[in-house]
């Protein structure tokens, strides 16, 4: 018994307790402990798998003892044990920030007795795509975290949530269907679904089948990634999803997407490379997806488009093919999900105080309400790529990489990542303008809470201060602006992404051993199949 | 042998399916879908190769004369995972019609904002006013001053000025704690 043992856990443990929480649906409070008991249950155990990859190869588990590459196997490296703390980590975060939401407003809105264990099953089905030896498994991984997203999505069946959710459901089942359909070009052309013995056989196919595998594959993950031109439905359904969803899916379920790419590049299909492909994508899902982060007013969509356009960074780290720009990518995805995700918790959190996220109505947050802007500004200049902070660090382990693979391509994709790293700050800093430097009234539609008066007659009503607007009340009943569990949450997980910058050395030393392993694929094939897989070879048809 | 007849259905679904899923109404979109996954159903069954005798273990049996139950195991999860995608999306487009008595996809209120937008925008295309210091005189005064400069700026811009984000038509405002949306999520809502 070693510790990779304990892997299959992650995804078991939350499915447990999701089950166990449906049972206590008359019991919110103890609904709300279980949820939280098993998330950090399952953050202590990927934290010790963490742990225990330090410097090592990657190891497997073989689940039910049918050995590789019959039975379904868990794949335990740098790379995923990783992912797994990081994703874990943020969805406790946004957990405790949807408690207290729900705390605050009386979950009138969204049925408690769904979300939690709608929530659960989401973490698990991400933990489980992220541990995946096994393409089917990776497929089914998939379909769990999708069909929960399709679910938080349009929460409380308002109109403008199913109108954006059928979107999203129809686009996402197209990209599972696709990717059904590749498992099943695959398993007819290599006889297996391992992703070791696929490693292993797929190098005898001719050129072009495996070309066409490859891009299908890649096709099926674009559009689950946000890539260019398949993200067309990631700013159409994501902002009008509630806070809480929105920030965890903005963090996490786009980089499960590009994690499959990751894998598909290293593991998969090393030998057919599609590199220039990748980097004309990376350069164009930078460019697009900036511009139109320019044109948006709301904030929700704005940073839906700074989302993608980052997508384009670790697009960008996979095309490069080489050690150092796998590296890179790493660390970008550690830290894109952690700023990503607590920025859109600022922007629920001003949506809370301002009564709105479209900056056409909000001004004046920086006096009204100061430690938002301290939230917002920190991830907003980390994203930006201002140094000292981890975007920059992420940046400039991009642009080494790309210098030393010496490639023009790489040259070009530097420029675009520099340019695209000065605009984001500019569609940043015009939110901090309008949102929070501008006086209230400047504001084109002020929203009436942001005019409200106190005793002496100034802007600026503190949430203790007496508000004198009727609209401080929501169906009846008093609200609070900022709770406190939501602050409490929004302040650890910005703190979190300050902690990725003073701690960016180890985590550089963990990216290096994980690229180390990436870029060397017979490591993973061994730990799955074992150094005596010649035999094995025979199988399929 | 591959079934040519399986095929043929198969080439069928596919084509039938994408045709379906080009359509604007919500409920030939979700048949299409439906269609495409059984194409895709008879595509994994295909992957199985020749056909055998179902894989039940019989020590007199060559290992080759078996039908490949792989397939059959992956199509079998397939089904099941979307039949439950499929339901889940009959639900939502039978509250899509609650809602809002309409069965086809509806354009996003927020992108036709964006799109009829001016290219003009006062607050970033406009010259800069000249600001006088705003170290002299008293608190008072350079408030007044400001308020009256803005003041005219916005008479300027009532003339390019963008819609307000719920002024659009069709466009209902997101959860909003400080408002009570009433009719509005309670499904009165008129396209």
């Amino acid at each position: 018994m070693s510790i990779v043992d304990i892997a299959p856990a992650a995804v078991v443990l939350p499915l447990l307790a999701a089950g166990a929480s449906f049972t206590l649906y008359k019991h919110p409070n103890a609904q709300r402990l279980l949820s939280v008991v098993a998330m950090l249950a399952t953050l202590c155990l990927e934290s010790v798998l963490l742990v225990s990859t330090w410097g090592g190869e990657p190891q497997s588990v073989t689940l039910g003892a049918w050995a590789a590459p019959f039975g379904i196997v868990m794949v335990v490296d740098q790379l995923s044990s990783l992912m797994l703390v990081v994703s874990t980590l943020v969805s406790f975060a946004v957990m405790i920030y949807a408690t207290g939401q729900g705390l605050a407003d009386g979950d009138s809105d969204a049925p408690i007795s769904v979300f939690y264990p709608t929530y659960l099953v989401l973490l698990a089905g991400v933990s489980n795509a992220f541990l995946a030896g096994d393409l089917f498994n990776l497929y089914v991984g998939f379909e769990i975290l999708l069909t929960a997203s399709y679910v938080l999505m349009t929460m409380s069946g308002s109109a403008p949530r199913i109108r954006a959710g059928i979107t999203y459901t129809v686009v996402s089942v197209i990209s599972s269907m696709l990717f059904l359909i590749s498992i099943g070009m695959i398993y007819g052309a290599v006889g297996t679904v391992n992703m070791a013995d696929i490693a292993v056989k797929a190098g005898h196919l001719p050129v072009g089948t495996q070309v066409q595998l490859h891009l299908m594959l890649l096709v099926a993950f674009g559009i689950k990634a946000a890539v260019f031109p398949l993200s067309l439905w990631l700013p159409d359904s994501y902002p009008t999803a509630p806070a809480p969803v929105t920030a965890v899916f903005a963090g996490l379920l786009t980089k499960v997407g590009v994690y499959a790419i990751i894998r598909t590049e290293t593991l998969l299909f090393p030998e057919s490379r599609v590199d220039n492909l990748l980097a004309l994508v990376a350069a164009a899902t930078l460019v697009v997806g900036i511009l139109g982060a320019l044109t948006q007013s709301d904030i929700k969509r704005t940073l839906s488009f700074i989302l993608i356009s980052h997508i384009g960074y670790m697009i960008w780290g996979i095309s490069l093919a080489t050690p150092e720009g796998l590296m890179a990518v790493v660390f970008y995805i550690a830290h894109h999900i952690v700023i990503q995700t607590s920025l859109f918790m600022v922007v629920g959190l001003i949506e809370r105080r301002g009564g709105s996220a479209n900056t056409d109505r909000l001004a004046g947050l920086a006096k009204i309400a100061p430690i938002l802007g301290v939230l917002y500004f920190i991830p907003a200049i980390n994203l930006g790529g201002i140094p000292p902070f981890s975007g920059f660090l992420g940046k400039v382990g991009l642009i080494d990489a790309s210098v030393q693979a010496g490639t023009w391509q790489g040259y070009v994709l530097a420029g675009v990542g520099v340019f695209v790293s000065l605009l984001t700050l500019l569609t940043l800093t015009r939110i901090w303008n309008r949102a929070f430097w501008r006086k209230p009234e400047d504001a084109e539609f002020p929203d009436p809470i942001l005019l409200a008066k106190d005793q002496d007659g100034k802007y600026g009503v503190r949430t203790s201060g007496e508000l004198d607007v009727e609209s401080r009340r929501y169906k009846g009943k008093d609200v609070t602006l900022l709770p406190r569990p939501m602050m409490a949450s929004t302040i650890g997980l910005v703190v979190v992404g300050v902690a990725i910058t003073v701690f960016a050395g180890p985590l550089f030393d963990l990216s290096d051993q994980a690229s180390g392993n990436l870029s060397n694929p017979q490591v993973y094939i061994d730990a799955v199949l074992g150094s005596d897989h010649g035999a094995s070879a025979e199988g399929g048809h | 042998m591959i079934d040519a007849a399986l095929l043929l259905v198969m080439g069928v679904l596919y084509a039938v399916g994408v045709y379906l899923i080009l359509e604007k109404s919500l409920t030939k979109v979700l048949l299409g879908l439906m269609l495409i996954t059984n194409a895709t159903n008879i595509l994994i069954l295909h992957t199985g190769g020749v056909s055998g005798l179902p894989a039940f273990f019989d020590s007199e049996v060559a290992a080759e004369d078996y039908f490949d139950p792989l397939p059959q195991a992956l199509v079998l999860t397939a089904i099941v995972i979307s039949f439950s995608v499929t339901a889940l999306m009959l639900g939502m487009i039978y509250r899509s019609w609650v809602l809002s008595r309409r069965d086809d996809i509806q354009d996003d209120a927020e992108d036709r904002r964006v799109a009829a937008q001016p290219d003009y925008d006062p607050e970033d295309d406009d010259a800069a006013p000249i600001e006088p210091s705003e170290f002299e005189g008293s608190e008072e005064q350079r408030e007044e001053a400001y308020r009256q400069r803005k003041q005219a700026e916005r008479a300027k811009k009532e003339g390019s000025r963008p819609q307000a984000p719920d002024e659009v038509p069709g466009f209902s405002g997101e959860h909003h704690p400080h408002l009570d949306q009433g009719d509005r999520d309670r499904g009165e809502w008129h396209a």
